[in-house]
C-alpha cells in the first residue's frame, strides 16, 4: 500500500496534511480510518545496523509503525533514538518510546530535536518502568518529568515552538504523540480519567498494556466512548502471544502491570502445543478487540517470539488484506510469500 | 509512617478544610511575613513544615506542594515521583510496583480525592517539579502567591 504522495526518494518525510502533525504514515493511516497495526522491536545489545534492519523485517508488510523500546523493563539495550535513526534511512515509520526514568529534561528535549531532525515521526511518552526491575537495580532513578508532563513539554516544543524553560526553538519538532494506557490494573474508576487527562496533555494516540481480559477491555473502552474521548485519541489495544502456561504465571507473577485472568491459563495448561495455543489466543484478541467501539488498531508485543508475528497477523485477518508499506516493497517481496499482493491502494 | 498516611487520606475531607483555614491564616499573616522578611521565614517555617506534613504525610519537601490536588496523597512518595496519576505498574492488591508493601501512592490519591470537596482538581495537569524549591517552605510560597494573586485582582477590579 502506497501513498499517492510517496517521497522519490525513500527515507524522505512524506507531505504534512493539513490538520495532520507529522509527516509519519502512522497518523496519516490512523486518520483515514484505518484499522492500524503496530508492533514492537526489542532493540538488540550489540552495535549491529544489520540486526537492527533484521529485526525490523520481520515486519515487513503488517505494520503501520515499529515502536522502539527504550531500556524496556530498565534493562540497557541500544538506544531508542539510535534504532530509530537507523529505521528512518530506509524508509520505516518508527515510534520512539521515551522514558522518564533515565534521563532528565535537558536530556530528554535534546532527543526529541535529534530524533525529530532524524526523520521520527511518532514519539510515545513513558514513565517507564522502576529500575528494580532490571539488569542495574542499583541505577539512580531518574524521574525528572512524569509521561505526563513530558507530554506537554513534547507538544509545547511542537505547538508553541519553545522548551519547557521557555527559550525559543528556530524550527519544532513535527511528531504525532502517543501514550501508554493500562485499563487492567487498579484504580480501575480512575484509569478513564487518567487517559482524558494524557489527552489533555496532549496524547493522539495511545497503546495498551497486553489485554488479556477482553471483559475488563470492554468496560473500559465502553466508558471512554461515553466521554467521547475516542473521538480525541487513537487507540490501540496492545496483544501479544503467552508462550507457554509457566511462562504466563511467571509473567503476570513478575512483569508489572500484566494481568492475565486465570481463564486464559487454565486454557493454556490445557492445551497440548501451548505455543501454538497461546498465539491462537492472541489471533481471537486481535479479532474481538477489532469489533469493540472506539479500538483504532492493534500493538502486537511479541517478545522473543517476533517471529509469529507476521503469520499471526495474517491469519487473524485485521489488515483485511492490506499491506502497509515497507522498504523495497516495490521491487521485493516480503519474507513471507503471504503477503506478496503489494501496491493495492 | 505510612499508617498515619493512610489514615490522613482516609480523612481527607477534614484535611482539606484544615488547609483551607491554613491558608486564610497565612494569608492574613502576610504583613507580619512581609515585616520579618519572607526570606527570612523560610527556614523555620520550612522546619515547621518538615515536622507536621513528615508526621501527616510522610512528606519529602519538594517546597511545591500538590496534597490539595492529589487527595492528600503525597506524590513524592511514588518511587517514580509521578506527579500525574499512577503508572501502569500497580499490582492487582492496589500496592506499588517498586514497593510491593506499600499502597500505591495514587490509589491513595485516586480514594482521597473522592471524598474532598475539590474533587475534580486531581485532574489538573501538575508542572514537573522544580528542583530549586527542594527544602524550602511551600505554605509561605503558597501564601505569598495567594496575595499577589488577590492584590492582582483587586488592581483589575479597580
Amino acid at each position: 500500500m502506497k501513498f499517492k504522495d510517496e517521497p522519490v526518494v525513500v527515507g524522505d518525510p512524506l507531505p504534512i496534511l493539513p490538520g495532520h502533525n507529522s509527516a509519519g504514515r502512522l497518523e496519516r493511516i490512523l486518520r483515514a480510518g484505518v484499522f492500524a497495526v503496530t508492533a514492537e522491536l526489542a532493540p538488540p545489545d550489540s552495535v549491529s545496523v544489520e540486526e537492527v534492519y533484521r529485526r525490523a523485517q520481520l515486519f515487513d508488510g503488517i505494520v503501520d509503525g515499529i515502536n522502539s523500546t527504550d531500556g524496556s523493563g530498565a534493562n540497557c539495550h541500544m538506544s531508542s533514538v539510535g534504532v530509530c535513526a537507523l529505521l528512518t534511512r530506509v524508509g520505516y515509520s518508527p515510534i520512539l518510546q521515551v522514558s522518564c526514568r533515565d534521563r532528565n529534561r535537558i536530556a530528554i528535549q535534546g532527543d526529541v530535536l535529534g530524533a525529530a531532525a532524524m526523520g521520527v515521526a511518532n514519539i510515545m511518552c513513558l514513565s517507564g518502568d522502576g529500575v528494580q526491575t532490571g539488569d542495574h537495580p542499583g541505577a539512580k532513578p531518574v524521574f525528572d518529568l512524569d509521561c505526563m508532563s513530558l507530554l506537554e513539554i513534547v507538544r509545547t516544543m511542537r505547538d508553541q515552538s519553545h522548551f519547557q524553560s521557555g527559550r525559543k526553538l528556530d524550527s519544532p519538532p513535527k511528531v504525532f504523540l502517543g501514550a501508554a494506557a493500562n485499563p487492567f490494573v487498579p484504580d480501575f474508576d480512575f484509569r478513564v480519567e487518567r487517559l482524558a487527562k494524557k489527552v489533555a496533555a496532549g496524547a493522539q494516540f495511545v497503546q495498551t498494556q497486553y489485554c488479556y481480559d477482553l471483559p475488563r477491555l470492554k468496560e473500559y473502552m465502553s466508558r471512554v466512548c461515553d466521554r467521547g474521548l475516542h473521538e480525541k485519541v487513537f487507540i490501540l489495544v496492545g496483544v501479544g502471544p503467552l508462550a507457554s502456561a509457566k511462562g504466563a504465571e511467571w509473567m503476570r507473577n513478575n512483569v508489572p502491570g500484566v494481568h492475565i485472568p486465570d481463564n486464559v491459563i487454565t486454557r493454556m495448561s490445557g492445551a497440548e502445543n501451548q505455543k501454538a495455543e497461546g498465539q491462537k489466543i492472541c489471533i481471537e484478541m486481535m479479532q474481538q478487540v477489532k469489533e469493540i467501539e472506539g479500538v483504532a488498531g492493534v500493538h502486537v508485543m511479541a517478545f522473543r517470539q517476533e517471529e509469529s508475528v507476521p503469520e499471526m497477523v495474517h491469519r487473524s485477518g485485521v489488515l483485511e488484506g492490506r499491506v502497509p508499506w515497507y522498504p523495497h516493497c516495490d521491487t521485493q517481496y516480503s519474507n513471507s510469500d503471504l503477503f506478496m499482493e503489494t501496491g493495492n491502494d | 509512617m505510612r499508617a498515619v498516611r493512610y489514615w490522613s487520606t482516609s480523612h481527607s475531607a477534614t484535611m482539606e478544610k484544615l488547609y483551607l483555614m491554613l491558608e486564610w491564616l497565612m494569608v492574613k499573616l502576610d504583613p507580619l511575613w512581609r515585616a520579618v522578611g519572607y526570606e527570612r521565614m523560610d527556614r523555620p517555617m520550612a522546619m515547621l513544615e518538615k515536622g507536621v506534613k513528615g508526621f501527616l504525610f510522610d512528606c519529602q519537601m519538594c517546597g511545591q506542594c500538590a496534597l490539595s490536588d492529589t487527595g492528600m496523597s503525597c506524590p513524592m512518595n511514588c518511587p517514580k515521583s509521578l506527579r500525574n496519576g499512577p503508572c501502569g505498574g500497580v499490582r492487582s492488591n492496589g500496592n506499588c510496583e517498586v514497593e510491593p508493601d506499600m499502597r500505591c501512592v495514587w490509589v491513595e490519591a485516586a480514594r482521597g480525592a473522592r471524598q474532598m470537596h475539590s474533587q475534580q482538581s486531581i485532574e489538573v495537569i501538575q508542572l514537573p517539579v522544580d528542583a530549586r524549591l527542594k527544602g524550602h517552605s511551600s505554605w509561605l510560597r503558597a501564601a505569598q502567591l495567594k496575595v499577589e494573586e488577590e492584590k492582582l485582582l483587586h488592581g483589575l477590579g479597580k
